[in-house]
């Protein structure tokens, strides 16, 4: 007898009925799960790459309507550093290098004891990958990855500095999980707009931007190091300073921006 | 078309409409509502799962040991929804970054769960796909009709086009930001409702007590 048959006759609460539907059941639902995740698998990564050339394209306020991304991008140049350094590392492609990746991996990143972790991120790739623009051979645009934990999420995002490597341009995460309506307002552009021009070091050379409570007004001392904090969300707020803090302090870019904005 | 199909389908748009009438649902319906884009891809992703699902269960019904049948609907509801939710990172992105979370919660959606229960483990795969399809455009209508206030008077804007210029770019629309927060949903279904039952009285349920003659203040 067909072994289909014998199975589809047993009653429905026998244990072996149980067990047998069950079994089958899952197994036809994971192959239809994960055909889909594999087949559209390289679809999705396109993408995510697409969205990422456009958040470094939004943070440096190079979105122009009518431009194609992919060709606002290539006007951008990516380069591969050394985070210890601060140096170029010309035999790594910037296409190819993944820095997230790397914090994962041992070979390619350090451990940051407490004192150092001030971003709570655990571990340090040890290259980074950022982004500069340059105009008539100036440098204009210093676009650097930054990370960090905020309240519930690691964020992710972008600061763009100007070409003397201390005056923000521009500031944005592209990815984090923060309460909507509070803390998720770090992707609120008026929020973002309040970050353009503020100064990251103070004359000794020190990161001085700091997020204060109740808003900077005209009464504000020293208002160019100071930023609004979002309204409701504390530890989003310390987050955000903490990875400015972190990353364009000494163990993040500080040392690549002296040489580049050195070089020129 | 027969009776039959037509009751199965025209009947959850506004009679027996799964948010209105039934109250299910309302979590997403807050959440996905502040702009037409949004809510018009939730509606489409939520009823290809309840059609979708609706079905599947309904060709397993009459093999499924009581013992475990919410289980079996719930691997059949989340496979879907999965499908779906790798559909949509695939082919469109930006509105599903949005909708975030909201498309995996579909699994937790009491109309997907509450239909395959209600309906599809006793009704054969055909009217069973329909009666998704209906409940899943019962809930589209809605979705879309509340987003449809949000994004106009939170917004001045459209599927994205804007429609009342808006102060700050120079025209004469102060935009309502109430509208843009969840609570302002409760509010647009809350009116919805009164509409519906006004137009409908056959949905005022009632009352679960009277004051009694001694208290009523027209006989003292």
């Amino acid at each position: 007898m067909n072994p289909v048959k014998i199975v589809l006759d047993m009653p429905n609460d026998s244990r072996a009925k149980t067990l047998i539907v069950a079994l089958t059941l899952c197994l036809v639902c994971s192959i239809l799960v994960s055909t889909a995740a594999v087949l559209l698998k390289p679809r999705q990564e396109a993408n995510k790459a697409l969205d990422k050339k456009r958040n470094i394209l939004t943070i440096a306020d190079m979105m122009q309507p009518g431009t194609s991304i992919d060709e606002a991008f290539s006007k951008i140049e990516s380069r591969v550093i050394d985070m210890q350094t601060g140096q170029y590392v010309d035999d790594m492609d910037p296409e190819k290098y993944d820095a997230r990746k790397a914090a994962k991996d041992p070979k390619l990143s350090e451990a940051l004891t407490k004192d150092q972790d001030i971003a709570s991120i655990r571990r340090q790739a040890r290259y980074a990958t950022v982004y500069l623009v340059r105009k008539d051979a100036r440098l204009e645009t210093i676009i650097l990855p930054v990370h960090g934990y905020g309240l519930w999420s690691t964020m992710y995002g972008f600061v763009a500095l100007q070409g003397d490597g201390k005056t923000v341009k521009g500031l944005g995460f592209y990815e984090h999980a923060e309460t909507p309506g509070l803390g998720g307002e770090v992707d609120n552009p008026d929020w973002k707009l309040k970050w353009v021009g503020k100064e990251i070091y103070n004359p000794q050379g020190e990161v001085a931007i700091e997020l204060i409570k109740g808003g900077v007004g005209a009464s504000t001392s020293n208002p160019q190091y100071k930023v609004d904090a979002l309204a409701g969300a504390t530890l989003t707020s310390r987050g955000v300073q903490n990875l400015v803090h972190y990353w364009l302090g000494t163990s993040g870019f500080k040392s690549f921006l002296k040489n580049v904005t050195e070089e020129g | 078309m027969d009776a039959d199909v037509k009751k199965v389908v025209y009947d959850p748009l506004i009679d027996n409409n799964p948010i209105t009438w039934q109250i299910l649902g309302i979590c997403s319906a807050l959440a996905v509502t502040t702009s037409m884009n949004t809510a018009l891809l939730m509606s489409i992703a939520l009823t290809s799962v309840v059609a979708l699902s609706n079905m599947s269960i309904s060709m397993v019904r009459n093999h499924v040991p009581g013992s475990i049948r919410i289980i079996v609907q719930m691997i059949i509801i989340a496979s879907l929804v999965i499908i779906v939710d790798q559909l949509l990172k695939a082919y469109a992105y930006d509105t599903a970054k949005k909708l975030s979370v909201f498309v995996g919660l579909i699994i937790t959606n009491c109309i997907v769960m509450g239909r395959a229960e209600a309906y599809a483990m006793s009704h054969d795969p055909k009217m069973s796909l329909l009666d998704g399809l209906g409940n899943g455009l019962g809930y589209s209508l809605v979705l879309l009709t509340v987003a449809f206030f949000r994004e106009l008077l939170g917004a001045g804007s459209l599927f994205g086009i804007p429609v009342l210029p808006l102060t700050s770019e120079g025209g004469w629309y102060q935009s309502n930001g109430m509208m843009l927060l969840p609570p302002s949903a409760f509010f647009i279904i809350g009116f919805m409702i009164w509409g519906i039952r006004a137009w409908k009285p056959k949905q005022v349920e009632k009352p679960d007590y009277r004051i009694h003659e001694e208290q009523n203040p027209d006989l003292i």
